[in-house]
């Protein structure tokens, strides 16, 4: 059977998605502990030290991963809302839902890994860099976004209204780095420039790689877990459910 | 719908809402008054050396600005979401996003230009010359309904909400970023000497895209709010 003969739309319905991610999480699960102790093997041992910054830089094979994990999550969040939006389909805003906190987690995580990164390095836990304010606002946003979904108990509403909201945001989201960049540029030079990339040893090239694959099986397990106990808390009502909870008690 | 009728809706909001306000005066004055008394706060705070607040006089300026505006959004929907006439409003032949815009703009004209002719005087106890003062008041002008028109969403996304003032500036004011950089950057640019034109420019993008994006997105907020 090709690719092509599967129905990938029968899939957007929670009623069938829900044994599939069951079944996908222990695989995307056990790749993620692989490729974990492959890239930190990688970052720690085979990557050579940095002539400059020593072994300090080793933070980077977290911190760069995370900072891209915690852009592109948004971006994924902010689709995913509008699919909601447009194709009415329960499960698109579900995924939205389930995906906020990692990408919060992971937007933390970035923030937390440059504070220790920069202070060797820079001196300071903090310095106004464009690209560290831009990733504050970022967390800020994601906060928003998680809260507004708190507040709100009907959860119908909570998943339209958040799905709203990351789409204003992902609008928002260019003008909001550029024109911080620009604040920047205007208030000092930069203290640190990141545009010019030191060019890289092949294994940190590739420990980076790695760990960036682990970070995306780890999302990907982690929100289609989150995402299951999305679908029974919203469709605890439903027929389907009850069967499902029936048969494995 | 032809355009007269269009555009009389739009008058028509906001000659309802400026009425309501004008029977409400203190709610107007309660906003002017937090901006002046958020602007007073800070020399108390730095030190009254004049060097000192005069660098952080736009920035000061802006953010009490900001502030303000956020204060006021509270009203913007909640009165008519109480009262039932918000629902009445999404009844109406009139598409939702030009009652919106007839909403905003009585907003702004009731708590935001109040902060933009209160700003001079308040810039002028933080030390600002009188040509700082005069890009000071322009920014205002360009940024102060672009803040309205922003925060319309916000306002109208946590209608009803447990919470609601706490869960609106955090859903605001990150928003409210770019507003911020350009309006005190043009202040700061031109005391420096740089020129503020191009913050200028930048500024009135911002307020030409939230003109045309934010009441929509506030109309499909209202109607997600009012399911």
């Amino acid at each position: 059977m090709g690719l092509g003969s599967i129905n990938w739309l029968k899939y957007s319905s929670p009623t069938t998605f829900y044994p599939l991610a069951g079944r996908m999480i222990p695989w995307l699960a056990g790749v993620t502990v692989i490729l974990l102790l492959v890239g930190l093997y990688l970052s720690f041992f085979v990557a050579p030290s940095d002539y400059q910054q020593g072994e300090a830089y080793r933070i980077m094979f977290i911190h760069v991963p995370a900072a891209w994990m915690s852009m592109f999550i948004y971006l994924v969040m902010a689709v995913y809302a509008g699919l909601g939006q447009v194709m009415n389909t329960r499960l698109s805003s579900m995924m939205a839902t389930a995906l906020a906190p990692t990408g919060a987690m992971f937007t933390f995580l970035a923030l937390w890994t440059g504070a220790l990164w920069g202070k060797p390095m820079w001196g300071a836990y903090w310095v106004w860099d464009a690209r560290l304010t831009s990733e504050l606002i970022l967390l800020f946003l994601y906060i928003g976004f998680m809260s507004l979904q708190a507040a709100i108990d009907d959860p119908r509403r909570a998943s339209r209204a958040g799905a709203l909201l990351a789409l204003v945001g992902a609008i928002n989201i260019p003008i909001i780095y550029f024109s911080v960049q620009w604040w920047n540029t205007l208030h000092q030079g930069a203290s640190i420039s990141f545009d010019q990339a030191p060019s890289m040893a092949a294994t940190m090239l590739a420990a980076m790689l790695v760990m960036t694959l682990a970070f995306w099986t780890y999302t990907a397990a982690v929100v289609l877990a989150r995402v299951r106990c999305e679908i029974l808390e919203r469709e605890r009502h439903s027929d389907w459910v009850a069967k499902l909870l029936e048969s494995e008690s | 719908m032809s355009q007269t009728g269009a555009l009389s809706a739009i008058i028509r909001m906001l000659k309802r809402d400026l009425t309501l306000a004008v029977r409400r005066m203190s709610d107007v004055l309660a906003t002017l008054f937090f901006f002046v008394i958020v602007v007073s706060l800070f020399p108390l705070g730095v030190g009254p050396e004049l060097e000192t607040l005069r660098i952080i006089a736009p920035g000061v300026v802006w953010v009490a600005a900001l502030l303000a505006s956020l204060l006021a959004l509270d009203r913007l929907f909640s009165d008519d979401y109480r009262d039932g006439s918000l629902e009445q409003m999404l009844l109406t032949p009139q598409p939702l996003t030009l009652l919106v815009l007839g909403k905003v703009t009585a907003h702004w004209m009731v708590s935001g230009a109040p902060l933009v002719l209160m700003a001079p005087l308040l810039g002028m106890q933080l030390g600002l010359s009188w040509d700082a003062l005069q890009v000071l008041m322009a920014t205002l002008l360009l940024g102060t309904p672009a803040m309205s028109l922003i925060g319309a969403v916000g306002a109208a996304l946590t209608l009803g909400v447990r919470g609601r003032s706490v869960l609106m500036a955090l859903l605001v004011l990150p928003l409210y970023v770019p507003v911020l950089i350009f309006g005190a950057g043009a202040v700061e640019a031109s005391i420096s000497g740089l020129g503020a034109e191009a913050h200028f420019s930048l500024l009135g993008a911002v307020l030409v895209l939230a003109l045309v994006f934010a009441p929509l997105a506030t109309a499909a907020a209202l109607r997600i709010s009012m399911e």
